[in-house]
């Protein structure tokens, strides 16, 4: 079983291809000869359902721009023209509103993974600084998407995120403006806001995973144990513990991704809305600039940040805090490769504290997702301000706890493979 | 292996309580979308006593029709004389409908996505008599609710029944459930069977694929579980030669 493809010396159309264009040595530098760890487990699999899931958006995505009119009067209807009249539009639209959430699922998952492994620590610091890029990127593309529906809670989502731009000392007002193209969220905002989500950021997010996966075949794949496999080569200059891509993981990716696609196509025919989490039921009301829904929140994936943003009091007159507390959220990611100076990269082989402090930061990531979705009221106010402070302490004491917590010995082969 | 699904499973299950907590007061509506017949009914109950003022300006004649196996015959007895099978359901409400009722009876399209069938169902079995609206009637699901009781010849009138209740040290009357005072020509049970049906007819207005989409949806995850099967076969073929 898993014979080499051919090396690239062949005749016939192949060969013409090939003495114009690195098709052959692509294939195999890239996949068939890219050398991936063999312990790979249930972690390593969001990776590739990224991308899967990033071609469905794109997919469906180019599809709906076919049917969809970015124009206040007319986004609404042609959003239900796509899920009554057009055939099979409503498969589609479904699809695309799931992939969203479906999307940050898996981002989640992946950067965990990262946190559980140390892949962000050196050599891969770059990879995993493209990756933050991405996780970025993907935030605003999913806002401005949101907004393309033009139901009430797009709108007034809308209106609360783009107007925390305006707390921004001086330039404020003007920016704010700026990015509506208007006085308030109109015609203008939807129509850039469609030129944003179906052009401009996606050009952008293509090369960003470009750039991470390039970055990550220059370096290697890390893997749970958190050794190099590079580090030891055998007689033939690969990797003792390494596996060529193609076939290993590409068929054991194809059983994940068949598992992956029973739960997305689970969501799309039975769930769609998921409870009102994917699609929010007040979205299903046209924007009315003179009705506020009863309680604006923004869709799953962005209240741990706007729980944060919440958790912050005014001070001194204005409420810039907040939104300084929510970016340096984001920002604070970007530093982890140097915040995290444990000599050992695994979980596996790190001490109680680490594992403690993950835990800890897991369980509070989740509550303040939960305090996002609920009006602030009762105990979650305070639950916030608590998470939030557990989730900046997190990164910022990492330095410390870090150094002081003990680690097991590493061993120099990786153990066993799923 | 194991340990991740346990670990994703124990971070994951605090969210899903979290989600279920959430309830609101309505009525169950019970209502079933693949119930061809009470769709049929609630079709025709929504044209008597809805269509009027109410539009269903996303939904067509004919995809109704289809969806719902009403014969042509039937449907051009639902339709105003001068629409066309292919025309959307719009009510006959004039532009200035809003002066009479103080807003423009809404769209129903999408009201059981918006508000959920419970809504629908509890908002149609909620009016009470209040002498203080100005068409007699107020609402449970809907207090100051605009719309005049056009079912109350079925329903009947009902009346409210308040108990006292402290809050916070004070004391306030609140209504706590409404008493059949005048019967209608339907009993209580032939009712709720009425509304049950327009709830059901409305919910299936707010995705008239829905059925479709759940029915599709058993063969999409036979046909996955089949492909999961062999994708995993294919992987342990494979993976025979790596220790």
């Amino acid at each position: 079983m898993a014979a080499a493809p051919d090396t690239g010396n062949a005749g016939g159309f192949l060969g013409w291809i090939d003495a114009r264009f690195p098709l052959s040595k692509l294939w195999r530098e890239q996949v068939s000869e890219y050398y991936a760890p063999k312990n790979f487990n249930f972690w390593y699999y969001f990776g590739v359902l990224s991308m899967v899931v990033l071609a469905n958006q794109l997919i469906t995505g180019i599809f709906l721009t076919m049917s969809y009119k970015p124009s206040a009067a007319e986004a609404f209807s042609s959003v239900e023209f796509i899920m009554r009249d057009l055939d099979w539009g409503w498969l589609i639209r479904y699809m695309h509103s799931t992939g969203a959430s479906a999307f940050f699922i898996v981002i989640y998952l992946h950067m965990f993974r990262a946190l559980l492994y140390g892949s962000s620590r050196k050599p891969r610091e770059l990879l995993w600084i493209f990756g933050c890029l991405i996780f970025l990127l993907l935030m605003a593309e999913a806002f401005m998407g949101y907004v393309l529906p033009w139901g009430n809670m797009s709108f007034w989502g809308a209106q609360v995120i783009v107007s925390l731009f305006g707390s921004l000392p001086v330039i404020g007002g003007g920016l704010v403006e700026w990015i509506r193209g208007d006085y308030v969220i109109a015609d203008a905002t939807l129509n850039r806001f469609f030129a944003l989500h179906v052009a401009a950021l996606p050009i952008a997010l293509i090369f960003l995973v470009i750039a991470h996966l390039m970055a990550l075949h220059e370096v290697g794949s890390n893997n749970p144990d958190g050794i190099e496999i590079k580090k030891l080569k055998g007689a033939d200059g690969h990797p003792l513990d390494g596996i060529p891509f193609h076939p290993y993981y590409t068929v054991k990716d194809l059983a994940g991704i068949a598992m992956f696609l029973l739960l997305f196509c689970g969501v799309i025919f039975f769930a769609p809305t998921f409870g009102g989490l994917f699609l929010e039921a007040p979205n299903f009301e046209p924007a009315n600039p003179l009705q506020t829904p009863p309680h604006i929140a923004p869709v799953w994936y962005f209240t741990p940040f706007y729980a944060m943003l919440r958790a912050v009091p005014s001070f001194a007159g204005t409420q810039v805090w907040g939104v300084l507390v929510m970016g340096g959220a984001i920002v604070v990611l970007f530093f982890l490769p140097w915040l995290d100076r444990s000599p050992v990269k695994s979980i596996r082989y790190r001490g109680p504290v680490y594992k403690i402090a993950l835990a800890i930061f897991s369980v509070s990531f989740i509550i303040l997702g939960i305090c996002g979705l609920k009006p602030p009221a009762g105990i979650y106010p305070l639950l916030a301000k608590i998470c939030t402070g557990l989730y900046f302490a997190f990164f910022l004491l990492m330095p410390w706890y870090t150094k002081i917590d003990s680690v097991k010995p590493v061993p120099q082969r990786v153990t066993g493979h799923a | 292996m194991l340990k991740c699904f346990t670990l994703l499973t124990v971070l994951l299950v605090p969210a899903g309580l979290a989600m279920a907590e959430e309830g609101d007061d309505y009525l169950h509506a019970g209502t079933d979308i693949n119930n061809t017949e009470s769709l049929q009914r609630g079709a025709r109950n929504f044209m008597n006593y809805c269509s009027g003022c109410h539009s269903l300006k996303y939904l067509r004649y004919n995809r109704m029709a289809d969806d719902l196996k009403i014969p042509p015959a039937d449907l051009s007895s639902l339709m105003f004389t001068s629409d066309k099978p292919f025309d959307e359901i719009v009510s006959a409400m004039p532009a200035d409908a809003e002066k009479w009722f103080g807003k423009r009876p809404p769209d129903l399209s999408l009201t059981a996505r918006a508000k959920g069938p419970d809504y629908i169902y509890s908002f149609l079995k909620g009016f009470y008599t209040d002498k203080a609206r100005i068409w007699g009637v107020n609402n449970r699901y809907l207090p100051n609710a605009s719309m005049p009781f056009v079912l109350a010849s079925l329903q009947g009138l009902q009346k409210p029944v308040f108990k006292s209740e402290t809050v916070d040290g004070q004391t306030k009357m609140v209504l706590s459930e409404l008493e059949l005072a005048t019967p209608g020509s339907l009993s209580p049970e032939k009712y709720d069977e009425f509304v049950r049906d327009i709830t059901n007819f409305l919910d299936y207005a707010g995705e008239p694929i829905k059925a479709k989409r759940q029915s599709l949806g058993i063969f999409v995850t036979l046909f996955l579980l089949v492909f999961f099967a062999f994708a995993y076969l294919l992987k342990k073929e494979y993976w025979k030669d790596v220790h």
